[in-house]
């Protein structure tokens, strides 16, 4: 590397790493979904941890108690959150605004706030999945016992659901239309991660089906690695396609004005 | 040295034809001034110079650049005001000029520029609470921020109070002091007028005249009107035979006569010649106003 682009490439990292502190401070100044997305999780699982019912195990689900079938959807959900209904609308209401166009009349390319925006996210779902995972032991649910297999499941969930968000920014038309489109994909993913029926109590059906959706995928490798077996390919498969797919496309379609 | 050469630019928008042939050049240090009425293509040749939108055919070079193909280099050098643009709204304006600072390879010390540009109280201001004319000033201050040699500015006060555009043009002024070659898109006559070294006006897509304030106005053919009240009988024939007057009208007593070049110095001649005493004398030369809607007047 030659002095200029060694500067270069200096002067880009001190750009990302200034986004992503005015990024950050923005999140958090949204005290809605800086609560949804850091807290919520693990909140909602310290409370349904609390009905000891929900902490017996049973036969029926392989040994396991329903509070430990809900620890990897809780992990999902932040992710979900972020991807589904926290993207699209952000980047649609940058769009709509011009912020995108402002940025891109300087010397940054405005593809740099991506650079800033998805380390953030990626780092506020690995907070709320944290906390899921060390509250775990106060609820009976031990911590993953496959933990590389855990790593790898969330690291390719991420890259799923925030390369859908991406590609849902792409396309939209507006901020209004970034959150309706947010929300319709946000409802289905919901359900296929198991929030309001585990997966274990769908029929055999919607189970297989939700095994390829990414939610579904995501959850389940999740729970494999929790449980100690290294997740399945054909999840980690699913999840690394959709990542590709959409993050290509999103690549592809994404307009800056 | 010439900052910007535009030759032949021509621009379409599907089959909207939005600039034809379009070619002016801008000297380092100046304060060019585009102007036009609006849908004259003002904004598109300024985006072609900044490297925002790609011209159909013709040349753009900005300090010998070419704005799109080159804009890595060129970027780092210029600052854009854009016409239509905001910022994140919970973004404090302390915060947007630090980020901005940050993308900038030779920024300024953007708390100078806090001061310099009157938002030292809007520090911690998010930018969805700042007033019209607060945005623009801190829209004028990121464009300044990267410490540009040119600095585009489109539209710059049309969100000001009297009080807040006299006092950026006297800013204006001072980036111009600074070795800042500024180019203005303005539909304001006043401030093209008080402002600029030279202007084009555009119309429909092509330029119509190029120069300084003082040479579009006596190209276009407008002089002013000379107005009186004659204490004695006057021929207004007379009036309407001398050199360069263009127009006599005389209603309740009073006379305007309008007219080009030295017809002012001809008209008191001539009263002098005759001994008539003349009362209310008004002289009003015609400015850039009349010059810019005689040089984009349609026929039809």
């Amino acid at each position: 590397m030659n002095h200029t682009a060694q500067h270069a490439a200096h002067h880009t990292a001190h750009a990302v790493r200034r986004l992503a502190v005015a990024e950050a401070r923005l999140f958090l100044r949204e005290p809605l979904t800086a609560f949804f997305g850091l807290a919520f999780p693990v909140v909602l699982f310290l409370v349904l941890g609390s009905v000891p019912a929900l902490r017996k195990t049973s036969p029926g689900m392989h040994g396991m108690s329903t509070i430990q079938l809900y620890a990897p959807i809780l992990a999902v959900f932040t992710l979900l959150l972020l991807g589904l209904n926290g993207l699209p609308s952000l980047l649609a209401a940058y769009r709509e605004r011009g912020v995108l166009r402002r940025m891109s009349a300087s010397p940054v390319r405005p593809a740099l706030l991506f650079g800033a925006l998805l380390p953030l996210y990626l780092a506020v779902a690995v907070v709320s999945v944290l906390l899921v995972v060390v509250a775990g032991p106060l609820l009976g649910v031990a911590l993953p016992r496959q933990p590389l297999g855990f790593l790898l499941a969330f690291l390719l969930a991420a890259a799923a659901l925030l390369s859908i968000g991406l590609l849902l920014a792409a396309v939209v038309p507006s901020a209004k239309a970034g959150n309706a489109v947010g929300a319709l994909a946000f409802f289905p993913m919901m359900f296929f991660s198991g929030i309001w029926l585990p997966r274990e109590f769908m029929p055999a059906l919607l189970n297989r089906i939700g095994d390829f959706t990414p939610s579904g995928a995501a959850v389940q490798t999740l729970q494999d690695a929790w449980a100690g077996h290294f997740p399945h390919a054909v999840g980690l498969l699913t999840l690394a396609a959709y990542a590709v797919l959409a993050g290509a496309a999103a690549a592809r379609l994404f307009r800056w004005e | 040295m010439a900052v910007i050469e535009v030759a032949g630019l021509s621009k379409a928008y599907g089959r909207r034809q939005v600039l034809e042939g379009v070619s002016f050049g801008v000297e380092r240090g100046e304060v060019f001034g585009l102007l036009g009425p609006n849908g004259a293509g003002k904004t598109t040749a300024v985006e072609c110079c900044e490297g925002l939108r790609r011209a159909d055919t013709g040349t753009v070079r900005v300090l010998g650049l070419d704005p799109v193909k080159d804009a890595h280099r060129l970027r780092p050098r210029i600052g854009i005001q854009l016409q239509q643009a905001q910022l994140q709204g919970a973004l404090r304006v302390g915060e947007a000029l630090e980020l901005y600072a940050a993308l900038y390879p030779n920024p300024r010390d953007w708390r100078e520029l806090l001061d310099e540009w009157g938002l030292a109280d809007q520090r911690r201001t998010p930018f969805d609470k700042l007033s019209g004319g607060q945005r623009q000033r801190l829209f004028i201050a990121l464009a300044l921020i990267g410490n540009p040699e040119v600095a585009f500015l489109d539209e710059l006060t049309t969100a000001l109070d009297p009080q807040g555009r006299r006092d950026t043009w006297e800013l204006i002024r001072r980036i111009r002091d600074d070795g800042v070659t500024v180019v203005l898109v303005s539909h304001f006559m006043d401030e093209v007028e008080a402002l600029c070294d030279r202007a084009a006006v555009l119309d429909g897509g092509r330029i119509v005249a190029t120069g300084t304030p003082a040479e579009l106005i006596a190209r276009s053919g407008t002089g002013g009107t000379l107005g009186f009240r004659p204490t004695a009988p006057l021929d207004t024939a007379r009036l309407a035979a001398l050199p360069g007057v263009t127009g006599v009208e005389e209603r309740d007593g009073r006379v305007e006569v309008s007219g080009v070049g030295d017809f002012a110095d001809e008209v008191t001649g001539l009263l002098a010649r005759e001994g008539i005493v003349v009362t209310g004398l008004r002289i009003r030369e015609h400015s850039l106003d009349d010059a810019y809607l005689a040089l984009t007047r349609h026929d039809s």
